[in-house]
Parts: C-alpha cells; sequence; structure tokens
C-alpha cells in the first residue's frame, strides 16, 4: 500500500497541490533535500501529462498519485485513465500536442534516472523513483 | 502561488516581468499575454524570469511559442533568468541553443545579436 495516495479531478488548477504534496512526503521519508526540486518537478510534469491526456481524449475520469516510501527508493506512480487514442503519435504536427507531450517527456527523462513510462487501453503510468538517504530519515 | 505579469516598454523592447509560477495551470495566462503583445505589434520581447518560483514543460512551450511569434515578424525574445533550477530545464530540453538567456535586463535590452 502506498504511503500517501491522492486522487484528483483531471484538471490542472489540482496539479500544484499533486506537486506540493509529493514534495512534502518526499521529504519526509528521506529525500534529499537538494534532489527535491527535482522530485518536485517530475510529479508536476506527470500529472501535467496526465492531465492533457484525459483533456484530449475528452473524457474526465481522475489522476491517481501514489507516493510509496519503500526502506531504500521512494517511488512515485502517476497513473492516468485516458486510454492509448489520447496518446498522441510522435511527429504530429510541428507546435501541437505531440510537442507538449515530447517536450514533458523530455523534462521527466533528464531529471529521472529511474523511469518508466506505459501505455495501456485503460490508461497509462510513470513510474519514477528516488533514493532515500538512510541516515535522514524524518523522525 | 499564482502567476503575476506585467509589461513595460524599454527603447523599443518591451518587458514582460514574471512571478511566480508556470505550470499547467497559469502558463495559459502568460500565452495570452504573450499573443496580445505580439498582435499589438510589440515583436522584441524580453521576459524577465527573475520572479519566477516554478517553471515546467507548459511554460517552456508557451515560451517557445512565443518565440515563434516574434519570429514570424522578424523579431526576438529573450530570457533574463540566473536561477539554477530554472535554467536546468531549459539545458535539460535543449532550449539554451534556442533563447538567448541574459544575466540581466540591462543586458537583454542592449543586446543586438
Amino acid at each position: 500500500m502506498a504511503t500517501v495516495e491522492l486522487r484528483f479531478s483531471a484538471l490542472p488548477e489540482h496539479v500544484r497541490t499533486a506537486r506540493l504534496v509529493a514534495a512534502a512526503v518526499a521529504r519526509r521519508a528521506g529525500v534529499d533535500e537538494s534532489v527535491l526540486d527535482e522530485v518536485r518537478l517530475a510529479v508536476g510534469e506527470a500529472c501535467s501529462r496526465a492531465v492533457g491526456l484525459h483533456q484530449r481524449g475528452g473524457i474526465g475520469g481522475a489522476v491517481r498519485v501514489a507516493l510509496t516510501d519503500q526502506e531504500k527508493r521512494f517511488l512515485i506512480e502517476v497513473e492516468d485513465e485516458a486510454g492509448l487514442d489520447a496518446v498522441p503519435a510522435a511527429g504530429a504536427a510541428e507546435g501541437g500536442e505531440a510537442d507538449e507531450d515530447t517536450l514533458g517527456l523530455a523534462v521527466i527523462t533528464g531529471l529521472v534516472e529511474d523511469l518508466e513510462v506505459t501505455n495501456g487501453a485503460s490508461g497509462g503510468v510513470i513510474r519514477m523513483s528516488w533514493p532515500v538517504s538512510v541516515a535522514s530519515v524524518a523522525v | 502561488m499564482d502567476l503575476s505579469l506585467s509589461t513595460r516598454a524599454v527603447g523599443d523592447r518591451t518587458v514582460v516581468e514574471v512571478g511566480g509560477e508556470i505550470d499547467v495551470y497559469t502558463a495559459p495566462k502568460l500565452r495570452e499575454q504573450l499573443v496580445e503583445l505580439v498582435n499589438d505589434g510589440k515583436y522584441h520581447l524580453v521576459v524577465d524570469m527573475e520572479g519566477v518560483d516554478f517553471l515546467d514543460s507548459t511554460g517552456l512551450g508557451v515560451l517557445v511559442g512565443g518565440l515563434k511569434r516574434v519570429r514570424a515578424h522578424e523579431g526576438s525574445l529573450r530570457l533574463v533568468c540566473n536561477q539554477e533550477r530554472i535554467l536546468k530545464i531549459f539545458r535539460i530540453t535543449g532550449l539554451t541553443k534556442v533563447f538567448p538567456i541574459h544575466t540581466s535586463v540591462d543586458d537583454a535590452v542592449a543586446a543586438t545579436d
């Protein structure tokens, strides 16, 4: 079970909340202060992408963010409910949706070493994790 | 924190001072501002990002869109930024090669190349 789980309506105004919660839980789990900015940004990108997929697919639904404090890693999963139809094809019109999607994924890829992106018929998941500094676990 | 925007003319340049967080929620406001300026014939823009606390790819997309718009009128879009965490996002995405990034508004306004 996730340490903290968050579900929000797939709307842009809630992405900031997800960033703040993720950063707070990561700090408490012992993720190094110097990495928290990256965690905040990566979660924001993953959630923005999920919201974008929902909006492009014209579907409501929720984005789920699971924050799990494993012993040596802090795991974040961002799950959308948009199907494959919402995922823009690579090389779509310049300046269009594919560009935004590509830019978001480029930022996540550049930030996160341990990253897995999967797209499925009933939605996709972005999994990312960061090391936890055992010595600095919050009391 | 929300997004704050203010504009002022310095010579033939228009300085857009941005503060707060540029993300998927607030980026459309920045897009509107840039589109409005270009529609008003302001083709040489300096976007001062010193007051920006957070920037994500949606914000980058808006800046790239702004650059395309001013370039269509032989204009320019320069950025002012000294914050490492913001600059890092430009480096990761390779956009440091696309945008002229200056350390001060004075420097950006004086730049001609």
